[in-house]
Formats: C-alpha cells, sequence, structure tokens
C-alpha cells in the first residue's frame, strides 16, 4: 500500500541526501580463460569479459530511469589475475592489465578490479611477477584496480609480502607522480580479503564463487545523518534504532535493484554489500554523521565508539532487509572521500593513530590516507602490518590504502577530483621499524585460528 | 505493473492536463490521483498503470523530465517496486 509520506520520504532521500546505488558490480570468472600462451589467455580474457559485460552499463541504465535512482558506477570483478599469471611465470603480466583495459573500454565500465594476487601464506612465482608488475601495470592504465591479500585470521600475516608491498606502494606512487600519484589510489593491501567485495579499488572475483553473478553496494551517509537530526535529544540506543530503520530502507532498495539487475543481465544476484560509502560532495559524508551523535569534530576522543554503533546499527538494520549480504557491510571511512574526513584531517583533530583505532570497529581499514612523499617503504611496510594485525586477530577485513604524495610534505593538499576527492597529507612516525621489516618470514596465525 | 509520478513546484494553469496528457500519449492510464496547493506550492502524486504502455518506461520517465524543465516543475516517474519494497517488509 502506497502511502504520500513515504514516496515523498523516497524522493527526498534521492533528491536531496545524496541516496544512491553506490555500484553494481559482475563478478566474471576467469579460470576458463587459464592458457599457457599469454597472448591467447588475453583474447579469452577480453572476449569472456566483454561477453559477459557488455550490456552492464546499459542495463545499469535502464535500472537507473526505472526507479529512479542513480547507480553511480557500473564495475566488473575477475579472478584474480595472479592465477591466470600463474601458467606463464615467464611472461609479462602486465599485457593482462592491458587486456583488461580494453575489456573496460569497450564495456563503459567504469573499474574492472582483480588485478589481484592473495600471498596470505606465500608466493607462487606467477603471484611475485604479478605484484611486482602493479606499478607500471597501474601507470600504463587508468581503469583498472589492482589489491593484494598479505594476511588471515586463519594463516598469519606474511611479511615477505608486507615487505614487497611497501615497496610496490611506494613505486606505484612515483610512476604515476605527474597524475596527483593516482596509481596509489587504484591499489589496495588486504588482510582477510572477500571474494564478493563489490566496492573498488579492492574488488576481485574470489574462487568460491559462480561463474558470473551481479553484486550491489548501496550508500546513503546523508540519509542517516539527516534521519538522526530529527532527534537532537534522542539518548544513543534511540539512535541506533534510527539507524537501523534507515539502513533496512536503503539495503532494501539495493537488493530492488541487484534483483531486477540478475533478472535483465541473465546472471545470478550475488550479494548486496550494505555499507554506508561517502563522497566528498556535500551531505554525504560518514564523519558528520559521527558529529550529529554528539562529536564536535571527527577524530576527537568518543569517535571510535560512535563509529562502533554505527557500524553495528547498519549491519542490523541492513542483514533484515536483505537475504544474500556479503561483502564489506559496514561503514567505510576513506580519508579523500568524506567532506568531513578531510576537514578534520586539516584541522589536525583526525589522526592516523586515530583511524588506526577507528578501523577496528568498522569496515575495511587505513582508507585514501595521503602520506609525505619521502615516507620510506618500510614505514609504508609497517602501517600495513599494524593494520593487518588487527584484521588477523579480530577476524575481520582490514585494508590499507595509502598514497604517498611524491613531492609533497605535511601540510600540502593531494587533489584527485571526483569520487576519489582530496587528501591533505597527513604526519607520519620518524622513527624507523626497518629492522623489523627486513626479518622477513611470517606472523603465526592467531590462537583463534584453531577453531576445528 | 504501475509507476508514481510526482510532481512538485509552483502552481499553474493545466498542470494535471499536461501531465495526464504524456499518460494517455503513451497508453499509461492513470488510476489514482492526489493533490494539494499549499500557497502557491503545487503538489501532486499520480499512480499510473503501465501494463499496456505502448512506448519503454525509460521514454515516459524521459518525457516527463523533460515536460518537468518545460514547466518549471520538478517530476519523478518512478516504479513503485521501490516504494514497496523501500518501506513494507
Amino acid at each position: 500500500m502506497l502511502n504520500v509520506y513515504n514516496i515523498l520520504e523516497t524522493i527526498r532521500m534521492i533528491q536531496d541526501e545524496c541516496l544512491d546505488i553506490r555500484t553494481i558490480t559482475m563478478g566474471i570468472s576467469l579460470l576458463d580463460c587459464i592458457d599457457t600462451d599469454i597472448d591467447r589467455a588475453c583474447e579469452k580474457v577480453y572476449d569472456k569479459i566483454v561477453s559477459k559485460a557488455g550490456n552492464l552499463v546499459a542495463v545499469g541504465q535502464k535500472i537507473e530511469k526505472e526507479y529512479g535512482i542513480p547507480i553511480v558506477n557500473k564495475r566488473i570483478s575477475v579472478t584474480p589475475i595472479a592465477m591466470l599469471a600463474a601458467v606463464c611465470p615467464n611472461d609479462d603480466p602486465v599485457k593482462f592489465a592491458k587486456a583488461l583495459q580494453r575489456a573496460a573500454d569497450t564495456c563503459g565500465v567504469n573499474f574492472i578490479g582483480g588485478y589481484s594476487a592473495l600471498v596470505h601464506k606465500g608466493f607462487s612465482p606467477g603471484d611475485e611477477a604479478l605484484i611486482r608488475s602493479i606499478p607500471e601495470a597501474l601507470d600504463i592504465t587508468q581503469n583498472i584496480c589492482s589489491s593484494v591479500n598479505i594476511g588471515s585470521t586463519k594463516s598469519g600475516i606474511n611479511m615477505d609480502a608486507v615487505k614487497l608491498m611497501g615497496q610496490i606502494v611506494k613505486e606505484t606512487a612515483e610512476r604515476t607522480a605527474d597524475r596527483d600519484c593516482i596509481g596509489a589510489a587504484k591499489l589496495v593491501v588486504f588482510c582477510n580479503a572477500v571474494e564478493d567485495n563489490p566496492f573498488m579499488a579492492g574488488a576481485f572475483h574470489g574462487i568460491g564463487e559462480p561463474d558470473c553473478e551481479i553484486h550491489v553496494g548501496v550508500s546513503g551517509p546523508g540519509v542517516v545523518r539527516s534521519a538522526l537530526s530529527k532527534y537532537p535529544d534522542a539518548s544513543i540506543n534511540e539512535l541506533a534504532d534510527i539507524i537501523k530503520k534507515t539502513a533496512f530502507k536503503i539495503t532494501r532498495m539495493g537488493q530492488l535493484v541487484g534483483a531486477r539487475a540478475s533478472e535483465l543481465l541473465n546472471v545470478p544476484f550475488g550479494i548486496v554489500d550494505l555499507s554506508l560509502a561517502p563522497t566528498p560532495a556535500i551531505g554525504d559524508s560518514v564523519a558528520h554523521i559521527l558529529e550529529e551523535m554528539g562529536l564536535e569534530m571527527c577524530g576527537t576522543h568518543g569517535t571510535t565508539a560512535c563509529l562502533a554503533m554505527l557500524n553495528d546499527a547498519v549491519k542490523k538494520g541492513g542483514v533484515m532487509a536483505s537475504s544474500t549480504v556479503g561483502g564489506l557491510s559496514g561503514a567505510f571511512i576513506p580519508v579523500s572521500e568524506d567532506a568531513g574526513m578531510i576537514d578534520a584531517a586539516v584541522a589536525g583533530v583526525l589522526s592516523l593513530e586515530k583511524l588506526e583505532a577507528m578501523t577496528a570497529v568498522c569496515s575495511v581499514g587505513l582508507d585514501m590516507i595521503v602520506v609525505p612523499g619521502e615516507i620510506a617503504p618500510e614505514t609504508i611496510s609497517a602501517i600495513i602490518a599494524d593494520e593487518a594485525a588487527i584484521g588477523m586477530v579480530n577476524t575481520k577485513t582490514t585494508a590499507v590504502r595509502l598514497i604517498p604524495a611524491v613531492g609533497k610534505k605535511e601540510g600540502e593538499t593531494l587533489e584527485f577530483g571526483g569520487l576519489l576527492g582530496s587528501g591533505p597529507v597527513m604526519p607520519v612516525r620518524e622513527k624507523s621499524a626497518a629492522k623489523f621489516i627486513n626479518r622477513g618470514g611470517r606472523i603465526p596465525a592467531p590462537m583463534h585460528s584453531l577453531k576445528n | 505493473m504501475r509507476a508514481v509520478v510526482t510532481v512538485i513546484g509552483k502552481d499553474n494553469v493545466g498542470i494535471l492536463h499536461k501531465v495526464s496528457g504524456v499518460c494517455s500519449d503513451m497508453g499509461a492510464n492513470v488510476i489514482e490521483v492526489t493533490q494539494s496547493v499549499l500557497q502557491d506550492m503545487f503538489a501532486m502524486i499520480m499512480l499510473v498503470d503501465i501494463t499496456d504502455m505502448t512506448e519503454d518506461f525509460s521514454q515516459l520517465a524521459d518525457d516527463m523530465t523533460k515536460l518537468g524543465e518545460k514547466l518549471g516543475l520538478s517530476i519523478h516517474t518512478m516504479h513503485e517496486d521501490i516504494f514497496n519494497s523501500m518501506h513494507n517488509i
């Protein structure tokens, strides 16, 4: 039964509060494209992606019209390319990146994710070749995203991979220094990476997934903030209830769009990622939700507690709205992509250490953080290790997406534009962790990994 | 299948006529209309049956948007499923 209040509420959410579907992401398995001849493999990759996702953008646009809701991104995630590189370890994996870029151009999608390797316990020759090719691959392509899983609760943290990724992140930023180091913004280092994540830059299509499926990532920080603003004197548990109700509505919309996309594309529906994903647009900030709860500025004392409550309430509301919740599901805190976070970082209220604490209670991790260009690779590795340790011990996904701002120091800003926003260079500790990082080896899995 | 057309803006002569005209041109049957005028602000919600429509749904949405631009009104055309799924369990 339709009622006027509900209709107007939905329209207000979309028009004034930036409610949107952040992404529909088609996951495509490339396992049937594996070939010892890398050129033949690349052709198969291109053909398969285009045959499955040729229609994705058109279908996305059709659904936008049908429901009157913007679908901001249309994306593709693929099997980690290291698995294809494994059978031709002596060839240059960058050829795969070029094939993916060609496929992205043909399909008209915003991004293809999956230039990835899973090395939480060790490297195969294909894994290492792919990781070492990441700086070049992200330099010569525009729409390809890369991720590397270096740890998990089950297997511990591969410290050799952590060391290597410190160098790779820095090199990627340096190779794209003329484009505001954009390469590093397309590279994520994970602990406990998920196989069905629709969000970039960390999306890849896990090997446990079907041949092809469609995922949806919802958004809506502005809607949550607006809902809370109507109850300035409510207690915290009342706020939690308001967030749950709002998250329910947002997720139901994601479920509807995903089911419709699945029907139109004739591929199975994968998951709804019930996330609060901010953008730099005014009114689309997760930090502003925390401030609405009563913080003078995001990053001050109390931020972790507010975020923990927000993240939990979003899940509780969302999980009722969809029977196929997955992906990362929670509140994202990418600094450069959130107007409130940017302000807090510029004001010096939001520090790297506070962000690290926040990642223990919310989705993902240290995301879109600009650090000084002269940062040592070992320092990047040490930040990755800290973050991976939080993920490993807390049995959750954590990630690091740092952007070393080549030629810039604390107080300056990197401007990416668009959804990636802009980020102030944040200070890091100057004391070295090089000796720890250079030891190599593996941090053993924690005690609670032994569940069987 | 039904769609919801919402029209919000400054009141003017013939809004209902013009909006329902777009519907009838495409074979979309108007089932229900709720409208109110508060001071000079016009707000209308129209429920339209689109089962036997002669054109694609996106054409209806496009034409409504164009009409809205012409009349200086905000017109949204959305499938009813979005409201049902968001607000009903």
